[in-house]
């Protein structure tokens, strides 16, 4: 298979493994499911950014998103599962309100999206990889070093909020 | 089958995150509003991707723009802390009040 075959193929087969999985999220009627198909949306997620050559964005998305968050999801939805009904995952009342919302920032966002100006072929198939760690560590290392109080922050303010007492 | 160029990705971006802003706004259970949350940050990641692919090269950068994929680790990391402290506060509402309901939750509601 030739490759200027198989891109938009992948590309089709991700993106509606992506959108599924987005409308699996918010629709399903069980919080179980919507949370599993979180999991296929990251994994999706990963796909493209793999296609994008961004392998590294890919492995972090996998690690972090497909690995981390969801556990952590799953152990919220286990700990705060009230009963096994059916309707776990409910809407509120504000539904018709929501699509309008939803539906203006979808009107919002494509023009401006659609806007910028790309060049319809990509950059040089390098191994950004080591670029990626030179701009970290050299332009963006500030950025690099709030990231990590962030996190801690983070971890300890989460430990004192959920601990009992 | 025509290419796939940037526009296919930030049409893809945009439904996603369409479906998060949807998510986010006509949901009940707080789980699910911050799954909806998480569904809107990979839509903008996967735009800043695309965006540092196929997206204009600025004058004097080497060849290739990694801003793109450095928005994205970095909003990958942000979104890794926003989970934890969201999830641990759900779970602190839950132990005191039994519910994680958004229309129960209306303490701060004016």
């Amino acid at each position: 298979m030739a490759p200027g075959f198989l891109e938009p193929l992948i590309f089709y087969v991700a993106a509606a493994v992506l959108i599924i999985g987005a409308l699996a999220v918010v629709f399903l009627p069980r919080i179980i499911h919507a949370a599993l198909s979180l999991v296929l949306f990251f994994v999706a997620t990963a796909g493209i950014f793999i296609l994008l050559h961004a392998e590294f964005v890919a492995a972090a998305q996998i690690l972090i998103y497909a690995g981390a968050i969801t556990v952590l999801v799953l152990f919220a939805v286990m700990l705060t599962q009230q009963s096994q009904s059916l309707e776990s995952n409910p809407f509120n009342a504000q539904g018709l309100v929501a699509s309008f919302v939803a539906a203006a920032t979808f009107a919002a966002i494509l023009p401006a999206l659609l806007a910028i100006p790309g060049k319809n072929r990509p950059g040089p198939n390098i191994d950004l990889i080591p670029e990626l760690g030179k701009a970290m560590l050299g332009p963006w290392i500030l950025s690099f070093e709030i990231a990590s109080v962030l996190l801690l922050a983070a971890l300890i303010g989460s430990i004192v909020i959920a601990k009992e007492n | 089958m025509e290419t796939i160029g940037l526009s296919h990705y930030l049409i893809l971006s945009a439904i996603i995150f369409t479906v998060g802003v949807y998510g986010a706004l006509a949901k009940r259970n707080a789980v699910v509003i911050l799954m909806s949350i998480e569904l809107m940050f990979n839509a903008v990641n996967i735009a800043f991707v695309a965006v540092s692919r196929y997206g204009p090269i600025p004058p004097g950068a080497p060849g290739v723009d990694l801003t793109g994929q450095i928005f994205a680790l970095f909003i990958i990391t942000v979104g890794a802390a926003e989970a934890a402290v969201a999830l641990a506060i759900i779970l602190a509402i839950y132990r005191l009040r039994r519910t994680i309901s958004i229309d129960d939750l209306n303490l701060m509601k004016w």
